[in-house]
């Protein structure tokens, strides 16, 4: 435990870490499609969602609610979906979380694994719907994605907690 | 974590305003990603030059990955050797694993001696290669198909043009940007290639099924059924791809569409030809001006 930390009268606490490390981090993990890989199947995670929401998750204040527009913008532009999915997709999960709040008076890590793996197959299902034709056979890579996706939340979870430590908790 | 009990943030007009103007701006966004996905949709090229942007920055990044991965990928054949000799003579298990680093290297080398050797025999046939490259990442998280070159208009790539290494089709540029390209790889959903069978010269389509494969629909009407090994090369049909490159082998039969193995593995390739478009495209035709009829 750090030692409390002396602040003048009249000046405000230093800004939380998450503040420009939330964004960050999303587009870094939007960016984990720069992996050396040529690959003929959709195999990777959509890193840059999870990762905003597990911070959307774990700190509801940490980005405006408009953050997910420009950060699924960037994460159009590297993934290779039709420019505008992330941005629209993105935009709407974050808003439904919004209004979830509002109804669920608690919730714990199982509530946050649930509604993210919900928001996850939505954008996948979304995003494979506008981006490929109907007749397409990516359908069960796209149900192992999901999978994939949604046993992997709980350590972007930790991940983002991780980056979250240096709010002092009272 | 508890939600706010209480979603207006205290009696400051200033922070409410500030909070439903948030909420302005995020339905707003979610709007215009809603039309620029429509214009998307129906106009794919319409914003290439805005990725084109930020493929300039990411492929030199994505390059040094595929770079390391290379150096990297020698060394399981070092550890897997050293484990795989038996341990009776700890001198020569020891110097075994002193070399096996040193082999794998110059196996690494020597194979990509010997690609380069046979890309440089395949250069002096057809004169019609561009550059060689390699594809150094790919749209792995989506469900199509792109991979990214990392050479570009710069290195003479142009739009349209085949990409092809020594074993057979790999795709089609669709987008270039300076230092980079996008390709759209064979086994795309939206991937189409007009193929002929070996055999008897059977004109076909090739089109991607989105899982690896591809889908033969014969493209004449007396259709005999596609065989289980049935090699299709390229037609030149379209004047896009030059004839007879390898495209893929039948593995399945389902009456009268085939499914296709396709012959190169992209994954697995070192250097991408680009390959000059089979036919330049035509001309466009003059359009008639309107004389001036002579005053009387």
């Amino acid at each position: 435990m750090s030692p409390v930390e002396f602040i003048p009268m009249g000046q405000s606490e230093k800004p939380p870490r998450a503040v420009w490390l939330a964004p960050l981090s999303v587009m870094l993990g939007s960016l984990m499609t720069l992996l050396p890989v040529v690959a003929v199947v959709p195999f990777l995670p959509p890193f840059g969602l999870m990762v905003l929401l597990g911070w959307r998750m774990l700190r509801g204040d940490s980005m405006r609610v408009w953050v997910p527009v420009l950060l699924g913008l960037f994460d159009d532009m590297v993934s290779g979906q039709p420019l505008g999915s992330a941005m629209l997709l993105w935009t709407l999960c974050v808003l439904a979380i919004d209004v979830l709040d509002t109804r669920l008076v608690w919730r714990d890590f199982w509530q946050d694994w649930l509604i993210a793996s919900g928001a996850i197959g939505f954008c996948l299902i979304a995003g494979r719907l506008v981006a490929s034709p109907f007749g397409a056979h990516v359908d069960t890579a796209l149900l192992l994605q999901m999978l994939a996706s949604a046993a992997l939340f709980p350590l972007i979870y930790r991940l983002c907690a991780w980056c979250d430590r240096d709010v002092r908790k009272q | 974590m508890a939600p706010p009990r209480n979603r207006r943030p205290g009696f400051s007009r200033r922070a409410q305003y500030g909070r439903f103007i948030g909420y302005v701006g995020a339905a707003g966004g979610a709007l215009i990603g809603a039309v620029l996905l429509l214009l998307s949709t129906f106009n794919p090229p319409a914003f290439a030059a805005l990725r084109s942007v930020f493929s300039e920055i990411t492929t030199p990044v994505a390059s040094g990955l595929h770079w390391a991965r290379r150096g990297l990928s020698g060394i399981p054949d070092g550890i897997g050797s050293y484990f795989a000799v038996h341990g009776e003579n700890a001198r020569l298990k020891k110097q075994l694993a002193k070399d096996a680093l040193t082999v794998a290297r110059a196996q690494t080398l020597e194979q990509e001696n010997r690609r380069l050797r046979e890309l440089v025999k395949l250069r002096d046939v057809t004169t019609d290669a561009i550059v060689a490259a390699r594809l150094v990442n790919s749209s792995s998280s989506s469900t199509r198909r792109y991979a990214t070159l990392n050479a570009g208009s710069w290195q003479g790539v142009k739009r349209g043009q085949p990409v092809r290494d020594p074993s057979g089709l790999i795709g089609q540029v669709i987008e270039t940007s300076p230092n980079s390209a996008r390709v759209l790889l064979l086994v795309d959903p939206e991937s189409i290639v007009p193929v002929r069978r070996v055999r008897d010269g059977l004109p076909a389509i090739a089109s991607g099924r989105g899982d690896g494969l591809l889908d033969i629909r014969s493209a004449s009407v007396s259709t005999m059924g596609f065989r289980i090994g049935d090699v299709f090369v390229t037609s030149g049909t379209g004047g896009v791809f030059s004839p007879n490159i390898v495209v893929a082998r039948v593995i399945r039969n389902q009456g009268d569409i085939a499914v296709a193995q396709p012959a190169a593995n992209p994954d697995a390739l070192d250097f991408a030809l680009v390959q000059q478009t089979y036919l330049p495209e035509p001309a466009p035709a003059p359009s008639p001006t309107i004389q001036p009829k002579p005053a009387p």
